[in-house]
């Protein structure tokens, strides 16, 4: 293959990443669940913040509601996103894992993009 | 063991066995003592007790003969002491020599001090052939006297707002020659397409052809225009090891004022002093430390005579240190996979239990210290990423020098093939899948929607670094 220019520009909005598997193709609803799982098995309580697409590289989002703590199910996870993202249209969601023990996020990914 | 008090002995001039005052079987360590494991070769004739013997005294109170001034103190309290000889499975030239030393005989907080002591003029002795410090344990003790690392991981990952991944680097090649605008521009390349950190080589300090104020100023636009451009933080280590401390804290000073997030230093060529004082520093003002390892291996590869590189790893640990050079297992460099296993649970791991499969001679508790980040780097490529997450988990940097450089379109494609490499194996580990086992199959789903990482693929398709390691675990 020719050498390729590298598609990245200031003024397009694609070129803004936003962490953890920004460089893969949206993924799906049942690609979603499937990490929601991941982090429910390490015993995360999943979490949602969500922010206007202008402000994502601040550290503090919006959070949304809060912490779903001990919630164990997937499904009623993925509904909170569902609901955040009727919510607030055009803002970026990002799902979160808080691994209390160690005190950090032990996974935290856009689910969707406000500007896409 | 005498009971009789010091000063009511009688002087005696001349030499005695070292194993009559050295060499104590029937010691039990406390939990206070420093203890270290010798891999010793003897001398012909040099009986294993008396040897042992010889390197706890000659690395403790001992010398060659018996002074006077010995009956001034009570030798008793502050000697080291051979308790426990084992073989070496598979050798028997060598043997293991376990010597304990109390706490009082080390500075408070001095990883030099343990150094000068332990693997000082004991190495040159004549009666003994080779010598190795396989392992120490630091007693929590001592442990709590030390700063350590100066953020963390955990720290680490919220600065720069990484999450539930290795972070991913790259070493601006080619290492020496470039001006500091030219090289401003790799970086910022490789920063643009996906990498978190660049990294300044270990050689890179302020030759003629690129001064560091240079550097620093043509890499501080090229973070801050990648980070607009990509709306990620990014981080350049830069290279603050110097010919003075004077000179190593000005560049330091001046990362911080262009507001960097992270600088770097070579832990052994530079020396534990200023380490222990850069790691303060950055404790103080709030800047990531990333250690470079040049010289290990002349103190750590032969299986006979040195360091081992689980000893530096704790010395750097305690010293400070954010990130530290590991070595990857599968790339270009040495590096036996059990053997790595046990230093990154040394780096990261807050009590890490005696594991003689991993070479861990002694359990070791760091207290609160906070943990390292093992740096992956030296040969590798987008084909190592399921095994390097498989090895490394997400507590690592992965670093690619000639595997982003390299790339047949350009830094920024290299950088993003890397990246969408390491996502894609993360999100496969994370739905349950075999990373090791489905690696092919894995990179090359990814790949069907990322033409730069695709052709990372043909290019280094066959490069592989098959040689055995020359330092095995001895293991029975």
């Amino acid at each position: 293959m020719p050498i390729q220019d590298f598609p990245s520009r200031l003024d397009d909005a694609a070129a803004r990443k936003l962490g953890t598997f920004s460089y893969l193709p949206p993924l799906t609803s049942e690609e979603i669940t499937q990490q929601v799982e991941y982090m429910l098995a390490r015993g995360w309580a999943c979490s949602i913040e969500h922010v206007e697409p202008a402000r994502a590289m601040d550290t503090y989002w919006y959070l949304w509601k809060l912490p779903m703590f001990g919630e164990q199910s997937s499904a009623a996870v993925m509904a909170e996103v569902v609901e955040c993202r009727q919510a607030h249209p055009g803002d970026h969601i990002r799902l979160i894992g808080y691994d209390a023990r160690r005190q950090t996020r032990g996974l935290a990914f856009v689910v969707h993009r406000g500007d896409g | 063991m005498t009971t009789t008090a010091p000063g009511a002995q009688a002087y005696a001039a001349g030499v005695k066995d070292y194993a009559l005052t050295y060499w104590d079987p029937t010691y039990e360590p406390k939990d206070t003592d420093l203890l270290a494991c010798f891999k010793v070769v003897a001398q012909q004739g040099v009986p294993r007790q008396e040897a042992a013997a010889a390197v706890a005294a000659e690395s403790s109170t001992g010398t060659w003969t018996t002074v006077w001034t010995d009956l001034l103190t009570d030798l008793d309290y502050y000697k080291g002491r051979a308790y426990r000889i084992e073989d070496v499975p598979g050798d028997s030239a060598a043997f293991f020599a376990f010597v304990a030393y109390p706490l009082d005989l080390f500075e408070e907080g001095s990883v030099v001090n343990v150094l000068t002591s332990l693997v000082g003029n004991v190495f040159g002795f004549k009666a003994i052939r080779s010598l190795r410090l396989e392992d120490v344990r630091f007693p929590l003790a001592f442990v709590l006297t030390c700063g350590g690392p100066p953020n963390g991981i955990v720290v680490e990952r919220d600065k720069m707002d990484k999450y539930g991944r290795p972070m991913l680097g790259c070493t601006i090649k080619p290492k020496l020659g470039l001006s500091a605008k030219n090289y401003g521009r790799a970086v910022y390349e490789c920063l643009r397409g996906g990498l978190d950190f660049t990294k300044d080589d270990e050689n890179v300090n302020s030759q003629p052809f690129m001064r560091w104020r240079d550097r620093f100023e043509f890499v501080a636009e090229a973070v801050k225009q990648a980070q607009v451009e990509t709306g990620e933080r990014k981080g350049h280590y830069l290279n603050v090891t110097s010919a003075t401390v004077e000179d190593m804290f000005e560049r330091a000073e001046f990362a911080k004022e262009l507001g960097m997030p992270i600088i770097m230093h070579d832990f052994l060529t530079a020396g534990f002093t200023a380490n222990t004082s850069l790691a303060n520093w950055c404790r103080r003002n709030g800047m990531l430390l990333h250690i470079h390892r040049a010289m290990h291996a002349v103190l750590d590869r032969n299986p006979y005579h040195g360091i081992h590189f689980r000893v530096l790893t704790k010395c750097l640990r305690l010293s400070g240190g954010d990130h530290l050079h590991s070595g990857t297992v599968v790339g270009k460099l040495e590096g036996d996979r059990d053997a790595t296993l046990g230093w990154i649970d040394l780096m990261r791991e807050s009590f890490i239990p005696e594991n003689r499969s991993r070479g861990i001679f002694f359990d070791q508790d760091f207290g609160h210290l906070p943990g390292v980040f093992p740096v992956a780097s030296g040969g590798i490529h987008v084909w190592h990423i399921p095994a390097l997450v498989a090895i490394f988990g997400d507590d690592s940097v992965l670093q690619f020098g000639g595997g982003t450089l390299g790339h047949p379109w350009g830094n920024a494609a290299g950088a993003t093939a890397n990246r969408v490499a390491l996502e894609a194996c993360v999100r496969a580990r994370n739905e349950g899948r075999a990373l090791e086992k489905e690696a092919r199959a894995v990179l090359s789903e990814a790949a069907r929607h990322s033409p730069a990482l695709a052709i990372a693929m043909e290019t280094w398709k066959e490069v592989t670094f098959d040689y055995d390691v020359v330092d095995k675990l001895a293991t029975t």
